[in-house]
């Protein structure tokens, strides 16, 4: 189990123009945070840092309150980017294996296959193993990336607006099983999410980023509120609530000026 | 159902009885090329000078002119091969190949240097003036492609693109050369730009060999992350690979490869862009099979290609920069229009 804390983040891909200007907040062990925000409010490259992919400009990611190099950070974090391309010429039982890529030698141990075999069957692929990921669909190939993070038994997973490209079964299938692994294995889950809905439906934690800043942070009912929304997306949304669950319903945009009022 | 880890494991053996395929393929077709040539020779008369040469000639013939010639033939192929490759897989490039980046151009120009003016980098016996020449500016062009990179990132657009640029001097630099050549040294040009086995040596083979290991045995040391390169680069920097010092590190070593490959030869085409391809139908993407068998597809194609350019002409000797790409292309197109799987 392993507690990931963002301290003041902040970061700029040149020194004048910041993205993320002091971002933080904690992200616990068998939790889902989810991340949200408009496009471009630097949510991707949260994920970067805390992969250690970039380095902040200051501030600081700390694993269970200690700053780990990267290659300790590669041990313990399994991170899915938004591009993913898997050759399609890999079988989906190579695609997976490379996954334990730091464990590999030049001849695989009994101990990676089995890890392999046994992440493949819980995910339900086995009947893909020997097929090319070329021949899978759209989600059958985001299991597959989905195995091959857990393969590697993170502490912390990140995830990269996972489940953008699927449809509605898919979307679900593929949260319900991140979900499960959280609570199971008492991952640190931290997934880029657009969908408010999914958000609200399966993270325990929502931290809202809107101009590199956390505009909010907590679960679903205290974030998710109107006048957050509006400034934050400049939508004007309808939140209600069912089966526990909180739905929200975007209705129009709001006009610039609107927003400059309500900000 | 059965066990998908064994599937696995059968997988793997499959591919390890394909590579032996290959090296029993490679070595028919090394013979073969002992027998092919002007001078009539059975295979016991060439298997016995090969055992214990002695000063007739046969002898002579053996070791001075079909070994050499067999044996560059395997390993410029397999270099080519390889390089090919890694060319591909570092640039994510399908249509990559050895001279993507300009080397044969610089190589072509460097040679040309010393047919033309004379001028040689390094004294050395004149029998290799111009593979020093071009194996000095094949290299001169992959540092300007890594000073590049340097500059504006390893990313395969930035080295594609300062490729194209530095392939296209080269070439107008090679055209000035031709423009004021004399005829003799003008032929000499074009032929070395055919690509021809025939100034094969021993010690070249050795050298090429050293070379050809070497570079072979660093890369299968790192073939997992290789792999993992296909991956795209943000998943392989999560999965711990350094993506920028082993793309340096892979560039380094096709480098010097094919500028050994082909300093002596001259420029063959083809097999560096299609041994990879047909290696990959074959093995699929894992490195660690996939290194061993663009080298041996390289040598067989290249093998296929020097014993049809002594055969295609009766008495005469073909360019197999040629023959290579007549010989090769139909194969290439069948595998690629046939085959039910993904190539790239």
């Amino acid at each position: 189990m392993v507690v990931v804390e963002l301290k003041e983040v902040k970061f700029g891909y040149n020194s004048s123009d910041e993205i993320l200007k002091g971002i933080s907040f904690r992200a616990n062990p068998g939790e889902i945070t989810a991340i949200v925000g408009p496009n471009g409010a630097g949510k991707s490259t949260l994920l970067k840092i805390i992969a250690k992919i970039l380095k902040p400009k200051s501030g600081i990611v700390l694993f269970d309150g200690k700053n780990l190099s990267k290659e300790e950070t590669t041990k313990i974090v399994s991170y899915l980017p938004q591009e993913n391309s898997i050759p399609g010429i890999l079988t989906v039982f190579e695609a997976v294996l490379l996954g334990r890529l730091p464990h590999l030698s030049w001849r695989v141990k009994k101990e990676d296959l089995k890890i392999v075999r046994n992440t493949i069957t819980e995910l339900r692929l086995e009947k893909y193993a020997e097929r090319y990921t070329s021949q899978l669909s759209g989600g059958e190939k985001q299991m597959v990336l989905i195995a091959q993070a857990l393969v590697r038994e993170p502490k912390v997973l990140l995830l990269d607006e996972p489940v953008s490209n699927l449809d509605m079964r898919n979307q679900l299938e593929i949260l319900e099983l991140i979900k499960k692994f959280t609570k199971e294995r008492k991952i640190s889950t931290i997934v880029v999410l657009h969908d408010l809905n999914l958000a609200a439906k399966y993270a325990d934690k929502i931290v809202i980023i809107s101009n590199g800043k956390v505009r909010a942070c907590g679960d679903a009912k205290s974030v998710l509120r109107p006048e957050v929304l509006a400034e934050v997306y400049e939508v004007e949304v309808n939140i209600s609530s069912s089966d526990g669950n909180i739905h929200v319903l975007p209705l129009r945009p709001l006009s610039r000026s609107f927003c400059s009022e309500v900000c | 159902m059965t066990d998908i880890a064994d599937a696995y494991s059968k997988i793997v053996q499959k591919r390890f009885l394909f590579i032996f395929l290959f090296l029993v393929l490679s070595s028919l077709l090394s013979f073969v090329n002992l027998i092919i040539g002007p001078i009539k020779l059975s295979p016991f008369e060439i298997l016995q000078s090969l055992i214990s040469p002695r000063e007739d000639t046969t002898s002579i013939v053996v070791w001075e002119y079909r070994l050499p010639w067999t044996l560059m033939a395997v390993l410029v192929g397999g270099a080519l091969g390889l390089a090919g490759l890694q060319m591909q897989t570092i640039l994510n490039n399908p249509l990559a190949s050895p001279y993507t980046l300009g080397i044969s151009s610089g190589a072509g120009f460097g040679a040309a240097l010393a047919y033309v003016l004379g001028i040689y980098v390094i004294a050395v016996p004149s029998e290799f003036i111009v593979p020093i020449n071009a194996f000095v500016f094949s290299f001169l062009t992959c540092m300007l492609i890594l000073t590049i990179g340097k500059i504006r990132g390893f990313t395969s657009e930035t080295l594609i693109l300062g490729g194209i640029a530095i392939s296209f001097m080269f070439q107008s630099l090679l055209a000035l050369l031709q423009y004021y050549a004399s005829e003799e040294a003008l032929q000499a040009i074009v032929f070395w730009l055919f690509g021809s086995l025939t100034k094969a040596s021993l010690l070249k083979a050795q050298i090429v060999a050293v070379v050809l290991i070497a570079v072979t045995i660093l890369l299968l040391f790192r073939s997992w992350k290789i792999t993992a390169l296909r991956l795209g680069e943000e998943k392989a920097k999560s999965l711990g690979v350094d993506v920028e010092s082993l793309r340096v590190e892979i560039l380094l070593y096709v480098s010097i490869l094919t500028s050994v490959a082909i300093c002596f030869v001259g420029v063959i085409g083809f097999v560096g862009l299609v041994a990879p391809h047909i290696a990959r139908i074959l093995l699929g993407e894992d490195q660690r099979f996939l290194i061993v068998g663009s080298i041996l597809c390289g040598g067989l194609i290249l093998s296929a290609g020097a014993v049809a350019s002594k055969t295609i002409v009766p008495g005469a000797i073909f360019p197999i920069g040629i023959i290579t790409s007549m010989l090769g292309i139909p194969f290439f197109l069948f595998l690629v229009l046939k085959g039910r799987r993904e190539i790239w």
